[in-house]
Parts: structure tokens; C-alpha cells; sequence
């Protein structure tokens, strides 16, 4: 997958590019389950739905840098999707479908809100203030009455079925043979339309706007760039994939705790976007898939796993400070 | 309430040490030190090490704990941060290297000294009590008064020392401080390894008192974050208020807001949320410094 997501980011004629694009979707939607129906290692399944929930949320901090932010608050917004789905769900009756747009639009609701003050903030400041958000999203679930508290919302239906016209679309979870499967397809495609998104914002007006932003702020708002709607806009985005991410993660572990999402995870999204590289779309995600993918595979190494792993990072940072993804630079020598 | 104060002041004066180290990092280097938490419970473990293990003094744990955190102190910025920081193309790049150092610092911990909760016995014995209204452990009140007096002996030293002078400069304008011909790769290196010993010195204070665990490193450097928020990131004076009024808040909330639950840190979080909103830069901050 390395070599595609490589391939896509590398590719400079659009004949190159859509046989990246092509390899890539390939490589997700029938290599990788054929490869596991061979091996057997359905574990991996989970591992990599998780890696694309992951980089979907990643999608978003990256969105966040993009115009000169750092957030480590992402998990506040996966955790408040998670809830809101959860909450629609089991009190409210409503299908799950319906709950993954609303929680994400939720989620970018209150990141207006909270935003609109806290996006004056730049530098440390603004990483400090969202990195409290993540508490803070913690600490609410935990005193609000409905979420349930320490306790959480547990045994939440499976994903049922989506049908328009009595067509049906997507077939009840609960009566596949295989949700792992359908698990999987489900982030895989979520993950594929968030890049698709998130290529097409930076290659559009905006992104040139989002680009002037990181540079110099007050630079792009003199020559009438409205920078304030800019920033609020570039962070509501940001917070609709968080909550998405989170709804759905919600979906596949059936269950939801003020302590599924907390600080630990937001840095780790912060630490995929660097690690892929900040200048890079595709950073994020392929920054989620070595470090999630890492973490993994390292567990058989015990108690070292954590040595290691840490290790490995540090070393990364000093080989390659700007991302996995600065590697294309030295060949390509673009940007 | 005298009681409450004085928790406050306890709590504010070992808060202030641990932001002071913070602080003194990220002005020098502009470094979010992830780290710090860390830094502080491996300081606790090696106090921990040398004092319930060896069976020396308190004080010589405390020393073997400023050296060792200084050390690394040092380490880390000469063979970490310096070249990272010399070749990537945005600031924030260090925010990874610094979270990579806490994790292995985290997993170092680990492999040294297991996961079990550790504290050393008491330094000194009895209970302070003035007429029931105030009552306080004799050695509380004398972790307190060294935390105090190492916060003097520190302000001190960056006031009246040449290596002191050389870090505000430094903290100052870093172009300009090595025009006057000061050695910036130096100065920043000495002033990472007293940030790092100042974490190192507040950990083996604390392990007479709560003890330490490895749990305690991520929660321990959010509160030092908050602090530095408050007074403002990168001032001395504004670390040391933002540590009292911390800890105030927290002797004063955990007092008040009992009878409503667990939610003395919601209600600090979003007043401070509040407060950065109006004044962004903090109490005593530079705007973007």
C-alpha cells in the first residue's frame, strides 16, 4: 500500500497519477481482503478499519496544520461523534445512517463555536488549548446524565439497513456472515472519499487561500482574504471528519466510554500528520498506517514494544524531520 | 478557609517548580516539551531508587536526581533537538520529537522500575495544628518551603548570574544574544538540562509525600501546560503565577464543587478557556511569543 499511496502523491501526469489512484484502490478493495481470505489473519481486519478511521480523523488535523494550526483536540470531536450517534441510536430510535452525518455535523457545529474565540490563538497557545479541549470532552461525558458517565453507553445495535425506495443498498450488519468484512469496506470507502475531499480543498481556491493563511496571517488578511470565516471554516471541516471517525469507531466496538477517545489519542493524530509529512495529503495517511500498523505488528516484541516503537520514532524525526513523505522531495526535487 | 489557602500554597509552590522547567525550555528553544511529565517521574524514581533502595539520605537523593535529570537534560537537546531543529522546515516538527522522547522515556521507566506505585518513607514525623483550623503534615510544609526556596534560588540565579543573563538574552532575541556574542548552542543546552533537573528536583520531592507511578507523566505535564497558559508561555514570573493560582483554584474548587461531583477540573478548564479567549497571550506573555 506504501508504494500506491507513494505513486499518488509522486504523480506528476495525470496518466501517472490515475494509475496510482487506480493501484491504490485496487490494493484496498481486492488485495487486501484477498491477501487476508489467504493468510487467515482475520485480526487484521480490525487492525486496518482501524487505520482508515484512524486517517480519516487524521485527514482532519492535517486540514488544521494546513492553515498553520496545530490541534491536538481531535479526539474532543471523536468522542462527541461517538456520543451523538450513540445517543441517537439507543435513545432515540434513529438508523445509523442517518446518525453518521449528524454527528459529524454536530461536531462541526461546535467546533464553530468553540473555534470562533479559540482560533485567535496560534502557535503553542492554540496546540495547549485544544489538547485541554480533549479533557474537557472527557470530563463532560463523564458529568453529563446523558451519556451515562464512567459507565458509558454499551450494547449498541449493529449498523442496520440502508435502502432507498425499498432498494437496498446496504444490507443489516447483524445478518452478514462477515461484519468484519463490512466493517472494513465501510471505513476503506469513508477513507477514500475523505482524501478525495481533502485533495480536492487543497487543489481548489480555498486550499491556495488555507496555504496564505500558514504563511503569513496578516499578510493574507491586508490584501482581503477573510481570514477569521477562513480559519473557523478550515476547523468546523476538521471536526466533521473527527466526528465522523468517531461515530462510526462507535458503530464497530458497539459501545462508547468517556475514556475512548482521551489525550493520548489526540497527540496520536497529531503524530501521524507528521510523521507522513505536513506538506503532503496523503501524509496523514500514511503516517497512520506505519504507526498504527507498527504499534501492531510490534507486540510481539513484549515489553520492549513500547522501547522500540518510541525508538523508531525518535529516529525517524532525525533521519527525516519533515515526514516520511520529504523522501519524494529529495528525488523529485518539487516544492 | 485558612486551610484552603494553605493547600493552595502547597500545591501552587511545587506547580510553580514544575512549570518553571517548562517554561525555561520553551523560551529558550520555543519547544513544547511533551516530555516533562516524564522527566518529573523519573526524577521521583530515582530519588525513590537512592533513598528506599540504597538506604542514603533524603538529600542525596534529591542531588542524585538533579544530576541524572540534568544529564539527560542535556543529551536530549545536544543530540535531539539541535539537529532536528537545525534541518526541518516548520517549528512544530519538534512537538513529534519531544512526544517520541515522552514515550521512551515512558518505556524506560517501564523496563527500570516496573509499574508499581513507589514512595519513600517520611522525612519528618508530625502534624502541624494550630487550633484544629489549620492542620498540616510537618513534612508537607517543609517539601513547601524548599520548593519556595528553589523557585527563589532559580529566579536568582537567571537574575544575577552570567549564565542567567545569557538565557534571558537568549529567551530575549536569539539572533541578537549571539551577536553580543553569546554561545546559543551552549546556553540552550545548558538551560534544557536545569529545565529538565528543575522536573527531576520537584519528582523527588514528591515521592515523600504522594509517591510516583508511571501513570502520573501525561497528566502531570497538562497541568504544567495549563499553568504556562495561564501566566503566559515563555515568562518566569508568569510560570510561577500561573502555578499558584492552579493550585489555589484546585485546593479552593476541590473544596467547594465536592458536593457536585467530580468537576473541579471541567470548571477550570472551560474558565480558563474563557480567559485565553479574552487574553490569549496569558497573564504575563508576550502576544505570540
Amino acid at each position: 500500500m506504501t508504494d500506491q499511496t507513494q505513486s499518488i502523491a509522486q504523480g506528476r501526469s495525470s496518466t501517472t497519477r490515475l494509475a496510482g489512484v487506480l493501484a491504490f484502490l485496487l490494493a484496498v478493495f481486492v488485495l487486501v481482503p484477498a491477501f487476508i481470505a489467504l493468510t487467515g489473519r482475520w485480526d487484521f481486519y480490525y487492525t486496518l478499519t482501524s487505520v482508515a478511521l484512524l486517517s480519516v480523523a487524521a485527514a482532519g488535523v492535517w486540514l488544521t496544520f494546513y492553515i498553520g494550526r496545530i490541534n491536538i483536540g481531535q479526539g474532543a470531536y471523536a468522542l462527541t461523534g461517538g456520543y451523538v450517534s450513540a445517543i441517537l441510536i439507543t435513545q432515540y430510535g434513529v438508523s445509523f445512517w442517518l446518525t453518521l452525518p449528524l454527528a459529524g455535523l454536530f461536531c462541526a457545529l461546535v467546533s464553530v463555536v468553540i473555534g470562533l474565540p479559540i482560533l485567535r490563538l496560534r502557535g503553542v497557545y492554540f496546540a495547549m488549548v485544544t489538547l485541554v479541549l480533549t479533557e474537557v470532552a472527557r470530563l463532560t461525558a463523564l458529568a453529563l446524565p446523558v451519556t451515562n458517565g464512567a459507565k458509558g453507553i454499551t450494547s449498541i445495535p449493529l449498523p442496520g439497513e440502508l435502502s432507498i425506495f425499498g432498494l437496498t443498498i446496504i444490507p443489516d450488519f447483524a445478518t452478514l456472515a462477515n461484519p468484519k468484512l463490512a466493517f472494513y469496506l465501510m471505513a476503506a470507502v469513508l477513507m477514500v472519499v475523505t482524501y478525495l475531499v481533502l485533495w480536492r480543498i487543497v487543489n481548489s481556491r480555498l486550499g491556495h487561500l488555507c496555504r496564505s493563511l500558514q504563511q503569513n496571517e496578516e499578510l493574507s488578511a491586508s490584501i482581503g482574504v477573510n481570514t477569521a470565516m477562513l480559519r473557523v471554516l478550515a476547523y468546523a471541516i476538521s471536526s466533521f471528519f473527527g466526528g465522523l471517525a468517531g461515530a462510526i469507531f462507535v458503530a464497530i466496538s458497539q459501545s462508547i466510554y468517556p475514556s475512548s477517545f482521551v489525550v493520548q489519542d489526540s497527540v496520536n493524530f497529531m503524530l501521524y500528520c507528521f510523521l507522513g509529512g505536513l506538506g503532503y495529503v496523503f501524509g496523514p495517511m500514511l503516517g497512520t498506517l506505519l504507526l498504527y500498523f507498527g504499534w501492531d505488528l510490534l507486540s510481539v516484541a513484549k515489553q520492549y514494544q513500547l522501547l522500540i516503537y518510541s525508538g523508531a520514532l525518535i529516529a525517524l524525526m532525525l533521519v527525516l524531520p519533515n515526514g516520511v513523505l520529504s523522501l519524494l522531495d529529495r528525488k523529485g526535487g518539487r516544492k | 478557609m485558612e486551610q484552603i489557602l494553605a493547600n493552595g500554597l502547597y500545591l501552587g509552590a511545587q506547580y510553580a517548580l514544575i512549570a518553571l522547567g517548562l517554561t525555561l525550555i520553551f523560551s529558550l528553544m520555543n519547544v513544547l516539551n511533551f516530555a516533562h511529565g516524564q522527566m518529573y517521574v523519573f526524577g521521583g524514581f530515582v530519588t525513590y531508587t537512592v533513598v528506599a533502595q540504597l538506604g542514603l539520605p533524603f538529600i542525596v537523593g534529591l542531588i542524585a536526581s538533579a544530576v541524572v535529570l540534568a544529564v539527560m537534560g542535556a543529551l536530549i537537546e545536544k543530540f535531539l533537538f539541535r539537529p532536528v531543529i537545525a534541518r526541518s522546515k516548520r517549528d512544530e516538527s519538534t512537538m513529534l520529537l519531544a512526544a517520541g522522547i515522552a514515550f521512551f522515556l515512558d518505556a524506560v521507566i517501564l523496563l527500570l522500575f516496573g509499574e508499581k506505585q513507589r514512595g519513600v518513607p517520611k522525612v519528618v514525623n508530625g502534624v502541624f495544628n494550630w487550633d484544629m483550623r489549620l492542620i498540616m503534615p510537618y513534612d508537607r510544609i517543609l517539601i513547601a518551603v524548599l520548593a519556595i526556596a528553589l523557585i527563589v534560588g532559580f529566579i536568582l540565579f537567571m537574575q544575577y548570574s552570567r549564565t542567567g543573563r545569557a538565557m534571558r538574552a537568549l529567551a530575549q532575541d536569539r539572533v541578537a544574544a549571539q551577536l553580543m556574542g553569546v554561545d546559543v548552542d551552549r546556553y540552550s543546552m545548558i538551560g534544557f538540562a536545569l529545565g529538565a533537573m528543575l522536573a527531576g528536583l520537584v519528582g523527588g520531592l514528591l515521592v515523600t509525600i504522594t509517591g510516583i507511578n508511571l501513570g502520573m507523566g501525561g497528566p502531570t505535564s497538562i497541568k504544567a501546560f495549563l499553568m504556562i497558559m495561564i501566566g503566559g508561555a515563555g515568562v518566569i514570573s508568569g510560570a510561577i503565577a500561573g502555578g499558584f493560582i492552579l493550585g489555589m483554584m484546585e485546593s479552593i474548587g476541590l473544596t467547594l464543587l465536592a458536593a457536585y461531583g467530580d468537576v473541579t477540573y471541567l470548571v477550570i478548564f472551560v474558565t480558563l478557556m474563557i480567559f485565553l479567549a479574552i487574553r490569549p497571550q496569558g497573564l504575563m506573555g508576550k502576544p505570540w511569543g
